[in-house]
């Protein structure tokens, strides 16, 4: 079964009197397993289409099956569960909570799903480990740099044993050596583990690391390609 | 969910502590407002629980009838200017109101009294034997007069504590001793136990009881005997007083021969009565004392309201990355609500204990008797919470309410 089934997705927004069609009738799959990169110029709507995918919003038109299941008419609720069972975020920005720990940070999609705090712990250092960052677990973000950040992003997204891994522009604000590192981690854990993973970039170098890239313009697909990804760097 | 609130509540605790400044000056409306309520209120509570006491000393379940003002020939007399009132009318109002428990009378002046080379100037009161038990009047030494003293007309007093302190040496036993009232001699047969000060504020403890009819004979001197200041009387149940006092009335009127048209030519007063008077000034601080509260509480509440809505500006790409991993709109808008109520109620709290510290300093500074109500502390507590709780309902909502998309986007 595909993890991503997209069909005839568009997203028209109003903005004042003016109808921006965002999305133009996108049909997509993605199988498990795959690592994909999302790419494009801004304004071509490959930052909707994430957030679609990451049930952050709900299509205009169309449909939209995660895991076989339909969740373009999800409401407000069924939305929040999924994205805290089935997805993972990592950001441009980090988006770690400030004056909170790594680990707490880590622990926030278990705390949403209501785990005992034992447990959210234990899942968390464990992250962590997977993102390579072992003991900064008590480390506020100020405290570290721009890769530990990510890596502790990283770790948010693999705490909930999400289904797929949505990384928007994850190297956007690193410098080349730790852009390197955050794309090697993403592509150890997709071929190790086997997770699925979309990034979206305007990097070459960056798409360079996938087995697919997938191409938008004026809101709609207009390349597919897949290819076999570049050597790993030396860790 | 327990978990949530418990956690929920760190993080409550953290973003305040992180601004420790900020929540200090936003809880301040709260903690004035408290503080205020709490001293306030201990002090109307120690003020009224002092008058109860003072009231409570008059007697048991009291009645006083005074004589009334009288019309002569159209000039009005000021109250007791009336003749009105015998040993007859107390003794009658004895029989025909069976509420009373028992009936006494007083007649009372100010005299010279002496004791070796001390004097005094107090109150002399021609009394029954039955008023000192109507009064409740215990004795530190000696015992009451008796009515065989009063139909003897023997010359017996019995003395208030103020006599005491000023007719004799301390260490001296006034009990057998004699002392003259306006040059008669008198052998002090008792020592009442003091009283205090009565709710007007005079000395109870001033005072010298004589039997009635020596102090008409050979001190007061009397037109017509039998003359009264005042007739006392108690009933055994608080609740019977107004009862009791409708059968006083019915019985002097009729004694008194007046017409239906005429007004009563005597005064009625029940402790309960006096009482209300004294509470009455304390109602209205009251009333006061909560419209400064509720404004306080509400301009602490606009202020919790105000630095909510700037937290959840500042920290709106926060609550689109809690949303973004799986928080909910419940989530978000709880944990709003629980800083909301965390700021009400460490406000509260912190409020309590100024106006508690407030109380104390009132009763060591201006010796202001205080007592801390229980019932208030909870009442503040809660109101705090309830405060934070409602002027958070609009900032959480608007937090609850954020687009994750735009949240996350937010610069």
């Amino acid at each position: 079964m595909s993890l991503i089934v997209c069909q005839d997705l568009w997203k028209v927004y109003r903005l004042g009197d003016v109808r921006v069609q965002a999305l133009r009738g996108v049909s997509l799959t993605i199988e498990p397993g795959e690592f994909v990169a999302l790419m494009g110029t801004s304004g071509s709507g490959k930052s909707t289409l994430m957030n679609l995918l990451g049930c952050l919003d709900t299509p205009t038109k169309g449909h939209y099956w995660l895991n076989g299941r339909d969740v373009a008419s999800a409401g407000q609720d069924e939305l929040a569960d999924i994205r805290n069972r089935q997805i993972g975020f990592v950001f441009q920005n980090f988006n770690l909570i400030p004056r909170t720990s790594a680990l707490e940070n880590v622990q926030l999609p278990l705390f949403y799903r209501g785990l005992p705090l034992r447990e959210q712990r234990t899942h968390a250092a464990d992250a962590l480990n997977r993102a390579g960052l072992t003991g900064r677990e008590q480390h506020f973000p100020s405290q570290l740099s721009g890769g530990q950040q990510q890596r502790v992003a990283i770790a948010r997204a693999l705490v909930a044993g999400s289904a797929i891994l949505l990384a928007d522009e994850p190297t956007g604000n690193l410098d080349t050596e730790s852009s390197r590192e955050i794309m090697a981690i993403l592509a150890d854990l997709n071929r190790r583990d086997g997770l699925t993973i979309l990034v979206v970039t305007h990097d070459s170098d960056v798409a360079a690391y996938t087995s697919r890239e997938l191409l938008m313009k004026d809101g709609q697909l207009i390349a597919d390609r897949h290819r076999i990804p570049a050597e790993l760097p030396t860790q | 969910m327990l978990t949530f609130i418990a956690m929920t509540m760190v993080t409550a605790f953290r973003v305040l502590g992180r601004n420790r400044l900020r929540a200090g000056l936003t809880m301040l409306g709260i903690i004035i407002g408290v503080g205020a309520v709490i001293a306030l209120v201990s002090i109307g509570q120690g003020a009224k629980e002092a008058v109860r006491a003072q009231v409570a000393t008059m007697g048991t379940n009291l009645i006083i009838v005074w004589p009334g003002s009288t019309t002569v020939a159209g000039v009005r007399s000021a109250q007791g200017g009336a003749v009105t009132l015998t040993v007859a009318d107390a003794l009658d109002l004895k029989k025909k109101v069976p509420l009373l428990v028992d009936t006494g009378w007083a007649k009372r002046d100010v005299m010279q009294v002496i004791n070796g080379n001390k004097n005094w100037n107090g109150p002399v009161n021609g009394i029954s034997p039955s008023y000192l038990a109507i009064r409740d009047w215990s004795f530190t030494g000696g015992g009451p007069i008796s009515q065989a003293d009063l139909e003897a007309a023997a010359r017996v007093a019995v003395i208030g504590q103020t006599i005491v302190d000023n007719l004799y040496e301390p260490g001296e036993e006034p009990v057998g001793s004699t002392i003259r009232i306006k040059n008669v001699p008198f052998r002090v047969v008792g020592v009442l136990s003091p009283k205090g000060q009565s709710a007007q504020g005079t000395d109870q403890d001033d005072v010298i009881f004589i039997p009635f009819t020596t102090a008409e004979r050979k001190l007061l001197g009397t037109p017509f005997l039998g003359i009264v200041g005042a007739v006392f009387g108690s009933t055994s149940r608080l609740d019977d007083l107004p009862e009791a006092v409708d059968g006083i009335r019915e019985v002097l009127r009729a004694r008194h021969r007046l017409q239906s048209d005429q007004a009563d030519d005597f005064t009625i007063r029940t402790q309960v009565d006096i009482g209300k008077v004294q509470e009455g000034a304390s109602e209205t601080l009251t009333v006061m004392m909560f419209a400064i509260a509720s404004i306080s509480l509400l301009v602490g509440g606009i202020g919790i309201m105000n630095i909510l809505l700037v937290s959840v500006t500042e920290r709106t790409r926060e609550i689109g990355v809690r949303m973004a991993v799986g928080a909910k709109r419940r989530h978000i808008l709880m944990q709003f609500l629980i800083e909301a109520m965390t700021l009400g109620l460490l406000g509260g709290l912190m409020g309590i204990v100024f106006g508690i510290a407030g109380a104390r300093v009132m009763t060591t500074v201006a010796g202001w008797p205080t007592i801390i109500a229980p019932g208030s502390i909870v009442i503040a507590s809660v109101f705090s919470l309830v405060v934070g709780l409602f002027f958070g309902l609009y900032p959480a909502n608007k937090a609850a309410r954020l687009n994750p998309i735009d949240a996350l986007r937010y610069e």
